[in-house]
């Protein structure tokens, strides 16, 4: 097989969510999904492993979504947008969920962008600046 | 025939509608984003558009991963506002235009571009907090809108160069509509952000007044640039910024008169850019 250019393999702390990482993740997308509607939100509250056994999942899927580790979700195929919907039904906002996959807390996350956001510098390339975090 | 007059750019930033929503456009984390706003909703009342072509992105939310099309044209009597979540916004559903959009769809797939014709959607804060930073928060919106959706969330997405193609083909199906009507082509998302991994937060104020600069004056240089540029300097969900090339695109040749200009940090995660441009007669 012939491989593909995928030019964003090197941009660091960024998972580029592709065809490849969208055909990993399609069940923990769908999960997510789910989660739209207030039935499904209230029994997946109700017994989380029970709710999410219903999915044909991996375990580290499963066990990412326990611990709400969404660096670890995404590297599995999860896409944000969709990890959004299992944010909202804890009652997270996009800015505690961003700020939970940068080691920040949130009053640091809140306070850098109010500064201006992360810097672009030593954060163009993998291995470049003492930022990058992978 | 109907003629697009502006096209209008902004981001459309979730956190912009809650604040709305809510009632905290006063606060002072939010006021001189809305400040900026200002001058818009003035002129807006004054252009008194017929119909708004919106070019957004469906954040999960009319489309899951059983489908994503590329590109979708919305030709729905009108469109509800979708629960997110969070539950549905406190904003009028959307009045679609279907005859206007069936006709935009018949020319524009017959120029090469594989629009996907969608009769039911929801909406979601893509193309509903543009409206509101424009309108308002009015008891119904001004006029019918045609929702415009383009994947930008599954990569590979459409290249810039299609987008501005896209947004010519956009232009010749309305001026070959034979009705007299006044036409404004909205082109949301960006600017500089990434809302995941441990790059969130990222923004590029350079990136971001370049691309403001280029989208006026050099719009065919701009998309000639690569979505790894995008990625790379203005964050992975900085892409979004693609879809604003198909409302440029939708402009006449002729230099467009620069009309408002602005830009915010932050808007939760995000850079907040904003542009007017009107074609010159």
């Amino acid at each position: 097989m012939m491989a593909l250019d995928k030019p964003y393999l090197n941009v660091p702390g960024t998972t580029i969510f592709d065809a490849e990482q969208s055909r990993k993740g399609y069940h923990l997308n769908q999960f997510c999904m789910s989660l739209m509607k207030a039935a499904n939100r209230e029994r997946f509250r109700a017994d989380e492993r029970a709710y999410l056994d219903e999915w044909p999942m991996t375990e580290e899927q499963k066990q990412a979504v326990l611990a709400r580790d969404l660096n670890r979700c995404i590297e599995l195929g999860g896409n944000i947008y969709f990890l959004a919907k299992l944010g909202a039904t804890d009652g997270k906002s996009f800015q505690q969920m961003a700020a939970s996959m940068t080691g920040m807390t949130e009053e640091q996350y809140r306070d850098m962008m109010i500064a201006g956001g992360r810097s672009i510098e030593g954060n163009r390339y993998v291995g470049e600046g003492p930022k990058e975090k992978r | 025939m109907a003629r697009i007059t502006a096209s209008v750019y902004t981001s459309h930033v979730p956190a912009i509608g809650a604040a709305i929503d809510l009632g905290r456009t006063n606060d002072p984390y939010w006021a001189p984003l809305f400040k900026g706003y200002e001058f818009s909703k003035r002129w807006m009342r004054d252009q008194k558009p017929d119909i708004v072509f919106l070019v957004y992105n469906d954040h999960a939310t009319a489309f899951s991963l059983e489908m994503i099309p590329t590109f979708a044209i919305g030709t729905a009597a009108e469109f509800r506002v979708a629960d997110e979540g969070w539950g549905p916004r406190p904003v009028p559903k959307v009045i679609g235009e279907p005859a206007l959009a069936s006709h935009i769809a018949q020319s524009v797939i017959q120029d090469d571009f594989d629009l996907t014709i969608v009769n039911k959607m929801d909406v979601d804060h893509g193309l509903t907090v543009p409206l509101n930073l424009l309108f308002g928060s009015p008891a119904a919106w001004p006029c019918p809108v045609i929702p415009f959706a383009v994947n930008v969330l599954q990569y590979p997405v459409p290249s810039g160069r299609r987008c501005l193609n896209l947004g010519r083909a956009i232009r010749k199906a309305v001026e070959s509509y034979d009705e007299p009507l006044n036409v404004q082509i909205w082109g949301t998302g960006g600017m500089s952000h990434q809302l995941q991994g441990p790059r969130a937060g990222l923004i590029n104020r350079e990136f971001d007044s370049a691309f403001l600069d280029r989208l006026i004056a050099d719009p065919e240089g701009l998309a000639a640039v690569p979505h790894i540029d995008y990625v790379r300097e203005a964050g992975s969900e900085g892409i979004e910024l693609v879809m604003w090339l198909i409302a440029r695109g939708a402009m006449s040749d002729k230099p467009p008169k620069v009309v408002h200009r602005f830009y915010h940090v932050p808007a939760s995660n995000t850079a907040v850019g904003h542009l007017i441009l009107e074609n010159q007669a």
